[in-house]
């Protein structure tokens, strides 16, 4: 038994249900409990879906148990192919008809159904919602999919690929679908099939018809792009082309698999030009430099993002975390390349107070270390499932390819200080109106309100330098007394003077120069804490 | 002022026996769990600890929406394949998971453990754990017990359970009093508790308290005002413990919630001037808060998918006092008894259903075109694509709306979708739905 507040991953079954729901033409009966339809709202509320999810729910109750469940399931079976018709029938249970063991795929094998019906085994008490993707999408490629005669002629490359990957429910899959088709069109690389999303069974069964296949998102697809390979003798793309670098990266993969002539690859990425490479390096983004960002995500986005964080920003990554535990060691590997250890949970709060520790000037995480970043009072970007109904927006906002480029970049920086702003901040930071209770001008202020002094509370306090800590790290105070902006506990006490120095501090980093006084401090034993060693440790780390 | 002309007179009730068509299917329906979401911010030194699966954890955080709490009050042990293959005791997990929690909350003083589908098809007996952990704990927590689970329970039917749980625990009293059952918004409870001493009716407790040590007592001379129409298992264990109930419609609308207060001033003997001079006031300023939406409303037909059981008195109140037109009132269960003065005002000929067969129901929906439909939020959006205006019902569940000063409010949840439809479709025909 585990405690938990917060999940990063539904159960398995939702993992089918995202594979299913992207489809067209299939349904998925699946054994399940009243209660188990609040699934259905996923889809039409958090993404908004005109459609209900293709899904007949069972409904058996505890009179129904020790009963015959298993023919309510075949009844269920028989009406939902007569009433939808469907091209393909996927069959499981939920977690509690797992325990009830009534065999969906076996009772659906004897009713002599029209259609191929791919039985699903999610192990509910051990796996979760990415896998259950993973594993559907692998299951409904291999029954339509059978491996070919062992004489079929080997395979040369060719420019005609398939999209793996992308489902319901994923972030921003609709919009990666068509950067991704608009960049291999630029490359002369046909789109074949796109699948699960938009996907018909009939579609699924034309995939071996493609030369090779992009693995858009590796928790998804992981699976079906390695039968493939295995059975099929498919290539699969291995680089997830989010960020600059990566695009090239993927681009020339892709001219290796399609065969295409190095000089047609070294044009198209001439052509290719994210205008966030000019942005990044124009003046106002000099104050990202070193920004100490903490990533944590599905591993596909957290180590893409980390990659652009530092190399294409110029940012200081402080943080890499994963909750794919599938995908631990890669991820565990790239931290390493950054000189950091990687953080592999599914626990929340343990990605809270990883957070609170390290005091970031910027999280890029799932809609969980939104809410743990706002009660920090730190800015933060979304850049990965699991998703809100913000994550689809109305826009075309894709994370893959060129577009997708520029999109991070106005995305991770707009919650940032504008570079101007916080020249100004600087240098009027003891002014009336760019005292540090001022949240930049473009934003809505993150910390609680009732945690904030009243400006006309406030301000005399400033000016008489005796104000308290900010309001952002007052927050974050409340929250976690772990938080940076607050003393430690263990450090040395501050003397007067040198208190009121480090308020003179702009507040975006005070929390560091707090943090790093204090541990210079208790790493030599000093008594107390004076303005000579506030400036020791600042020339101590700034070595 | 003239109350007199408002009806303040008794309802007069007809006993009108309406059909019942019962439907078996598949259910579009929360499972009782999800009462966690408002019963954690009505007892506010309470924990909900949910024994179950991933899925039980997904369901409550889809249903909470956003996570707006720093760390809720809500929580789930996910059972493992561990537990489940006999390599881990359940009872010591579950006591270790309890340690666990109560270490990190010293402020919880009441924890419930919640039955989910899994931990009763397992047949983990979750009252002896109460009573085991109870004996740990006690006194700083109390350990009680209750089933949420999908099997057994539908959506508020949670509430019920969670309630019932309580029911024992409360304390004995002899004294005459007023008990109001049912969880409402704190606002709405101190509404009427100013209007019941207006009435003179009293002493009045509500249940569930704000916090857990505040119980309130029950015994012989107690009368019991059900606030809510889903709580057939707390009326029956309050019963039990010598409470009588008093029946009367719910406290929906200006109609409905005069006669709920009439019901127990009837039982206090309250003379029927102080009734009119410290209800009727209130009334007519509800009813007149009523008369724009009566206008939008008024012979509209309105299609209500099963959901929070409190379809009955709503069908009744949209009816009688908007004017509006039912084509088929749904529900999940339909306890006859405490909704008989509700389906005793109900137009002859309303088409009632119990239980449901979702893509059965959808086809009559369908069929009947209403101008609004009341659902779940799994039906909303498809039904909106399809051309149907509706109306989400799990607000009708998080929104206060017992009461006079709540009816227009309430009548603004059925107004608003039409009234956004109308100002939607000025400009151009209604574009086709892109997901």
């Amino acid at each position: 038994m585990k405690l938990t507040l917060w999940s990063y991953e539904g159960p398995p079954h939702v993992g089918a249900m995202r594979v299913a729901t992207a489809m067209r033409e299939v349904h998925y009966v699946l054994h399940a409990p009243q209660g188990d339809t609040y699934a259905d709202l996923l889809f039409t509320m958090i993404e908004r879906r005109d459609r209900r999810p293709p899904v007949t729910y069972t409904t058996f109750q505890a009179r129904d148990l020790g009963g015959d469940t298993a023919e309510l399931f075949k009844n269920a079976a028989r009406s939902a192919c007569e009433r939808f018709r469907p091209q393909a029938l996927l069959v499981g249970a939920s977690c509690t008809a797992e325990l009830i063991q009534d065999d969906p795929g076996g009772l659906a094998a004897t009713l002599g159904l029209p259609v191929p019906v791919v039985p699903l085994e999610l192990p509910a008490y051990q796996k979760k919602e990415n896998w259950g993707a993973d594993e559907t999408f692998y299951r409904l490629v291999r029954t339509l999919c059978p491996p070919p005669p062992p004489d079929a002629p080997a395979r040369t490359p060719g420019r005609r690929c398939n999209l793996l990957g992308p489902t319901a429910l994923g972030f921003r899959h609709r919009d990666d679908i068509v950067e991704l088709e608009r960049l291999l069109a630029e490359l002369g690389v046909e789109v074949h099939v796109v699948a699960p999303y938009d996907a018909t069974p009939a579609d699924v069964a034309r995939l071996p018809e493609a030369d090779f296949n992009v693995l858009m998102y590796p928790e998804l697809a992981s699976a079906a792009a390695q039968y493939l390979q295995r059975s099929h003798r498919m290539p699969c793309t291995r680089t997830v082309p989010i960020g600059i670098g990566a695009t090239r990266d993927f681009v020339c993969e892709v001219g290796t698999l399609a065969g295409l002539d190095a000089a047609a690859v070294e044009a198209a990425l001439d052509r290719l030009q994210a205008r966030a490479a000019w942005y990044s390096r124009s003046v106002d983004s000099t104050y990202l430099t070193g920004k100490r960002v903490f990533v944590f995500a599905d591993a596909t986005h957290a180590l893409a993002a980390a990659r652009v964080a530092v190399e294409e920003l110029g940012f200081e990554l402080v943080g890499l975390g994963t909750y794919t535990r599938e995908r631990a060691r890669e991820v565990r590997e790239a931290a390493a390349g950054y000189g950091l250890q990687a953080l592999i949970t599914d626990d929340y709060l343990e990605v809270e107070a990883r957070v609170a520790e390290l005091h970031p000037e910027l999280v890029l995480g799932t809609q969980m270390e939104r809410h743990i970043a706002k009660r920090l009072g730190i800015p933060c970007a979304v850049i990965s499932a699991p998703v809100h109904v913000q994550d689809f927006p109305a826009r075309y906002a894709p994370q893959m390819g060129i577009e997708g480029a520029n999109v991070l970049f106005d995305t991770w920086v707009h919650p940032l200080m504008m570079g101007l702003e916080e020249h100004l901040l600087g240098m009027f930071r003891e002014d009336f109106e760019f005292h540090e209770g001022a949240a930049p001008s473009h934003l809505p202020r993150s910390a609680p309100a009732a945690n904030e002094p009243r400006h006309d509370e406030a301000l005399p306090a400033v000016a008489n330098g005796a104000a308290p800590e900010a309001p952002m790290v007052t927050a974050a105070l409340h929250a976690t007394p772990a938080a940076a902006g607050a003393p430690d506990a263990a450090a040395p006490p501050w003397a007067p003077d040198a208190e009121s120095e480090l308020r003179k501090v702009p507040f975006f980093v005070r929390g560091r120069a707090r943090r790093n006084t204090e541990r210079y401090a208790s790493e030599r034993g000093l008594k107390t804490i004076t303005v000579e060693t506030l400036y020791d440790a600042k020339a101590h780390f700034s070595r | 002022m003239n109350h007199r002309a408002f009806a303040i007179q008794p309802v007069a009730v007809e006993p009108c026996e309406l059909p019942v068509v019962h439907e078996r299917g598949q259910r579009e329906v929360f499972c009782g769990l999800t009462g966690i979401v408002w019963l954690h911010r009505k007892i506010q030194d309470a924990f909900f600890l949910v024994v179950g699966s991933r899925t039980c954890a997904h369901l409550l955080q889809s249903a909470a929406g956003v996570m707006i709490f720093a760390e809720p009050r809500f929580a789930t042990a996910i059972i493992d394949d561990r537990d489940l293959a006999g390599l881990a005791d359940a009872n010591d997990e579950l006591d270790r998971v309890v340690a666990q929690l109560l270490a990190r909350r010293p402020d919880i003083k009441l924890l419930f453990l919640v039955g989910s589908c899994p931990s009763e098809v397992i047949k983990l007996d979750l009252q002896r754990a109460a009573e085991r952990l109870s004996r740990t704990y006690l006194p700083q927590v109390r350990v009680l017990n209750y089933s949420g689970s999908g099997i057994e329970t539908t959506f508020t039917q949670g509430e019920d359970a969670c309630l019932a749980a309580l029911v024992p625990e409360l304390p004995v009293t002899s004294g005459r009093q007023l008990l109001v059952v049912g969880a409402l918004a704190d606002i709405v409870e101190d509404q009427f508790a100013r209007l019941f001493e207006e009435l003179g009716v009293g002493p009045v407790r509500f249940l569930p308290a704000r916090r857990a040590g505040q119980l309130p007592p029950v015994g012989a001379e107690t009368r019991v005002l059900l606030a809510q129409p889903f709580l057939a298992d707390t009326m029956k264990a309050l019963a039990a413990r010598g409470a009588r109930h008093l029946p009367a419609p719910f406290p929906l609308g200006a109609e409905g919630t005069t006669e709920w207060l009439r019901a127990a001033a009837a039982e206090w003997g309250v003379p029927a001037t102080r009734f009119a001079n410290a209800v009727g006031p209130r009334r007519e300023r509800a009813a007149r808060s009523l008369a724009g939406a009566r206008q939008r409303l008024a012979g509209r037909r309105v299609f209500f998918f099963p959901d929070s059981q409190l379809e009955i008195p709503l069908a009744r109140f949209l009816h009688r006092e908007l004017g509006m037109k039912l084509a088929e009132v749904g529900t999940p269960y339909l306890h006859r008894a405490h909704l008989a003065p509700d389906l005793a005002m109900l137009p002859p000929g309303t088409t009632l259903v119990e239980g449901q067969d979702v893509e059965r129901q959808l086809d009559r929906c369908r069929a009947a075109a209403p101008d609004l439909v009341v659902c779940g939020l799994g039906l909303a959006n498809p039904l909106e694509a399809e051309g149907l205006a509706t109306k989400w019902s799990i607000e009708l569940v998080f929104t206060p709306i017992h009461g006079f000063e709540q009816a227009a409010d309430l009548a603004a949840l059925f107004t608003r979708p039409l009234h956004r439809r109308a100002l939607l479709s000025r400009g151009a025909a209604a574009p086709e739905a892109i997901a």
